[in-house]
């Protein structure tokens, strides 16, 4: 456990980071740079969980986002790239409207956090995340669980299937 | 010191990016990237009343857990559908894909 001031510390410098390779991904023209700063979010993200205590999130996020997603969107990129790279992820004709909006929704996002009241609880974190996790994933949440594992064979087998291509002939 | 509220502002900013990313990009990947920023702003907020809230239970966790399953199936599909259209239309900006339009 970090001393309160050490967290403080960290955190911002997590948010600064997450935020700034946020604004990267969603700003730049080289749609290779925007997915590389997407991998550099993923991570700052996973040091939020371990401030928050949650180190097997932390683990999953490296694994599955920093890992597996970013390496598909890697392969997504090079795989359909045409013409110049440094042209490649331009804005559309709407993004002054989108601006506005996404705008607004975080103003009254931050006003309406500052006026909820939350009743905050001091207990301690289970010693043993992972035991806990484990005790609630094949306990409690056991049939959303499978039905998770039945989505992931069938988003697999659909992914196959779409990037593969049906053969007409057959 | 810390609250909950500076991790609930920090998802908030996370997902209007995303949303911005989503709303304003012509790459479609790019619109894919946009997506998985506001499912990890999600995560931040579960994860953060879960510390916060219902400091001995992980059900916080439990349910980013199912969000990141979830976002990863989207991203596997998203990308393959790119993909497969990218192969019939040499074109990946979603401006140009109109050919159900009227």
């Amino acid at each position: 456990m970090l001393s309160t001031s050490t967290s403080t510390l960290v955190f911002w410098f997590l948010t600064i980071l997450i935020v700034a390779s946020a604004l990267a991904v969603v700003l730049l023209r080289n749609i290779v740079h925007s997915a590389l700063f997407l991998i550099l979010t993923f991570v700052g993200i996973a040091g939020i969980y371990i401030l928050l205590n949650a180190e097997f999130l932390a683990a999953v996020q490296i694994l599955v986002y920093a890992g597996a997603i970013a390496i598909l969107v890697v392969f997504a990129v090079m795989l359909t790239r045409r013409g110049d790279i440094s042209e490649s992820n331009l804005f559309n004709k709407n993004y002054l409207a989108a601006g506005v909006l996404c705008l607004a929704l975080f103003i009254l996002n931050t006003f309406l956090i500052g006026q909820t009241f939350w009743t905050i609880k001091s207990g301690e974190p289970p010693l043993n995340n992972v035991g806990a996790i484990a005790d609630a994933f094949l306990g409690r949440y056991v049939l959303p669980f499978e039905v998770a594992a039945v989505l992931l064979l069938v988003a697999m087998v659909g992914a196959i299937l779409l990037a593969r291509g049906v053969n007409q002939d057959q | 010191m810390i609250t909950l509220n500076h991790y609930l502002a920090l998802g908030g900013m996370l997902f209007c990016i995303g949303l911005y990313g989503a709303l304003a990009k012509k790459n479609a990947i790019a619109i894919l990237m946009g997506i998985e920023l506001m499912l990890n702003a999600v995560n931040i907020n579960l994860v953060a009343f879960n510390h916060y809230l219902e400091p001995s239970k992980v059900v916080g966790q439990v349910f980013a857990i199912f969000v990141i399953v979830v976002a990863a199936a989207e991203v596997a599909v998203g990308l393959a559908l790119v993909l497969n259209i990218y192969r019939r239309r040499l074109e990946s900006n979603v401006d140009d894909f109109n050919w159900l339009k009227w």
